[in-house]
């Protein structure tokens, strides 16, 4: 299964489409969506199963059991595809777009692009070529993160929360 | 468990809902031991919460729902302060620590207040300059952390690792 989620807040057209393109071009039946609330304007994909929001324990459930998570580059599906070991593309959302109201996305995909397992494509052409490329590949997936911060990051709060007595 | 409230550690953990709460998540060990309440804007993070908590031998953390807000939903903004000052007055936390957004700058500006130890980090999603929420929040952060090095300068925000 490939699990498509672009987090909670904004639709975001471009990746859906593309998704929808994809798997009607290559006769795919094996994405789900979590696409967020399209609305009345709003690109309602027409060749894959999708709701608009997913609970938490629900979204959890589809993201552990996909074997490829396709995103926008929000943290919360980044972090989640690196903390379970599953590969991620990543199409980042642009602001001259209207997908998002600002570039940080853009910032974000830079900085993660070359950690294992994540892909970023700019445009709908690259997403198709990565899904080729990924969609079926075998072997092993990428190695799971440790679920904690940076122990340094860690101490520097545990110093204020519980300072040293004496 | 030594975690109570009179080892002086009762933590209030806010983020909103998405890739804030799981960078909040991922600094958990940081209130390993205390009594912690977390705050966010969407219902259903309960079990993950209580079943960690179970599974790495910590008190169970309570959990409160407050209004979720953009920037511009002026009214439900101030629906979501009134929520949180609620919260801080019941649980009257000696340390606050939060990822963003809103609903964090709102918590750390009522805890400096009252009194509490307060924590900013920064979202990693702003790694090419500081959110307009972290900004405003460093007159009310005794921690005010950034998790981009190069965004760190000697007057703050500090930097001192990464969720990842």
């Amino acid at each position: 299964m490939i699990f498509l989620t672009l987090g909670t807040q904004l639709p975001f057209d471009r990746l859906v489409r593309a998704v929808d393109e994809w798997c009607h071009a290559r006769g795919r039946d094996d994405v789900f969506g979590q696409i967020a609330e399209p609305g009345d304007a709003g690109y309602r994909p027409r060749h894959f199963d999708w709701v608009a929001h997913l609970p938490p324990a629900d979204y959890g459930a589809r993201f552990a059991a996909a074997r490829l998570i396709v995103a926008h580059a929000g943290m919360g599906s980044i972090i989640t595809a690196m903390e379970l070991g599953k590969p991620i593309v990543l199409m980042p959302r642009r602001a001259d777009l209207a997908e998002h109201r600002n570039d940080h996305q853009l910032a974000t995909a830079r900085r993660f692009a070359d950690r294992p397992g994540i892909h970023v494509v700019p445009d709908a052409a690259a997403l198709a070529r990565t899904l080729d490329r990924l969609s079926d590949r075998t072997g092993p997936a990428p190695h799971a993160v440790s679920p904690f911060a940076d122990p340094r990051l860690i101490e520097a709060l545990r110093s204020l929360i519980r300072p040293p007595r004496g | 468990m030594q975690g109570n409230s009179a080892t002086g550690c009762r933590v209030l953990c806010v983020a909103s809902a998405g890739g804030h709460w799981v960078q909040l998540q991922r600094l958990r060990p940081a209130w390993d031991g205390c009594a912690v309440t977390y705050v966010t804007t969407r219902a259903g993070y309960e079990a993950q919460v209580a079943a960690d908590a179970a599974a790495r031998g910590q008190p169970a953390p309570r959990i409160r729902v407050v209004t979720e807000a953009s920037r511009w939903q002026k009214l439900k903004l101030l629906r979501q302060l009134a929520e949180l000052a609620l919260i801080l007055l019941r649980t009257r936390p000696q340390v606050v620590v939060t990822t963003g957004a809103a609903p964090g700058y709102f918590a750390l500006l009522l805890g400096r207040r009252l009194g509490a130890r307060t924590i900013w980090v920064d979202s990693i999603a702003n790694a090419a300059e500081l959110s307009a929420s972290g900004a405003r929040a460093r007159r009310h952060a005794d921690l005010w952390l950034t998790q981009w090095e190069h965004l760190a300068t000697p007057d703050g925000p500090a930097y001192a690792g990464a969720v990842l």
